[in-house]
């Protein structure tokens, strides 16, 4: 069976129209391919980011990862990233319109299925929660140990992030796939299992799945945080999430 | 952590980085996810010149428990420096007062 895949860098365009890079990584073939935008880590737009870009294409996914960071450029990733962290943060408004960019990128596409799915990891699983609960259009999103989701210290709320995600939740229009470490500290246990009490409170369609000899950021090969069975299950739940939420795609394979 | 917690700490001083020597004016301190060191959490310290734009930063990743070794052999290095300094310093002082 012949498989290929092409990924590279491309542009779109972002909130307020700002043009970012993004990496972007599809199925050869003629499709119809799935859509996804993956949201980096805290780090940045990092070599393992683009290692899961390349992953979910290799699943048969049409796969976007913006650079969050791009406007602090021009520079590396990490020295974007650091100046990035030194102003703040980036703003959710701003990650909401750069994410919505995305989705008209993926629908834009030939091959697309016309189906878009979310996942981020670390603070990009936040990320992935506000949006699932602010942008209309998202078929599946997966948060993948998503810190301050829940918010216990008001002092975390600022102008650039006013909302605790928790509190959008109501608004959540979409199936969501929580993955998370029981050893991580954000979240932490507890903060996970009040995030699924208000789900479902709120009737919210959602799976969680915990993990016991995990931490924070179990699926990053690049960390000894990297957990290989607990990261090979977790992994499998995303593409079975996806396949059932995003249609599956042919032979579940780029062909 | 994904935090977005940074300490910042002024100073006066020079780093050398990618295009050489370069003035700097504030340390930018934070503990968190890092971009390199093999680690799940590291102290980072980027050195800028905050003044200039901060385009350029002379960065490090460091364990905790190095940053903390770090800090201790900063100020032993500072104190024993400081006393041979000044015993020089007293030397000079009394070398000129013999002439």
């Amino acid at each position: 069976m012949y498989e290929g895949m092409i990924a590279k860098t491309v542009s779109f365009r972002g909130h307020k129209g700002d043009v970012g890079e993004a990496y972007y990584a599809r199925p050869l073939g003629a499709g119809p391919w799935p859509g996804v935008v993956l949201i980096h880590h805290m780090p940045g737009w990092d070599e393992w980011i683009k290692e899961a870009t390349r992953k979910l294409a290799y699943h048969g996914f049409a796969t976007i990862s913006p650079h969050l960071y791009f406007r602090e450029g021009p520079g590396s990733p990490d020295d974007v990233g650091a100046r990035t962290r030194a102003a703040g943060g980036v703003a959710d408004e701003q990650v909401i319109g750069d994410v919505a960019g995305c989705m008209e990128f993926l629908r834009a596409q030939p091959y697309a299925n016309g189906k878009i799915g979310v996942i981020g990891f670390c603070s990009g699983g936040r990320h992935t929660y506000l949006v699932a609960c602010s942008l209309p259009g998202i078929d599946a999103a997966v948060d993948c140990w998503g810190g301050n989701v829940i918010v216990d210290d008001p002092k975390q709320l600022n102008a650039k992030r006013p909302v605790a995600p928790i509190d959008l939740t109501d608004k959540l229009h979409c199936p969501l796939l929580g993955l998370f470490g029981n050893d991580d500290e954000n979240p932490n246990r507890d903060q996970v299992n009040r995030t699924e009490a208000v789900l479902k409170k709120l009737g919210k369609t959602y799976e969680f799945h915990r993990y016991d000899g995990a931490g924070h950021a179990f699926f990053n090969v690049m960390r000894p945080a990297y957990r290989a069975e607990q990261a090979l299950d977790g992994w499998s739940k995303v593409i079975a999430f996806y396949g059932k939420h995003l249609a599956t795609p042919a032979a579940a394979r780029a062909a | 952590m994904c935090s977005y917690i940074v300490e910042k700490a002024k100073l006066i001083g020079s780093a050398k980085g990618a295009n050489g020597w370069m003035r700097i004016d504030t340390a930018n301190v934070y503990y968190d996810h890092p971009f390199h060191a093999p680690l799940d959490h590291a102290l980072g310290i980027d050195f800028i010149n905050e003044a200039e734009g901060a385009r350029e930063r002379v960065a490090v990743e460091l364990s905790a428990q190095s940053a903390r070794e770090l800090v201790e052999k900063i100020l032993a290095a500072l104190a024993t420096g400081e006393i041979e300094h000044g015993k020089a310093a007293r030397h000079a002082a009394a070398a000129v007062a013999a002439e």
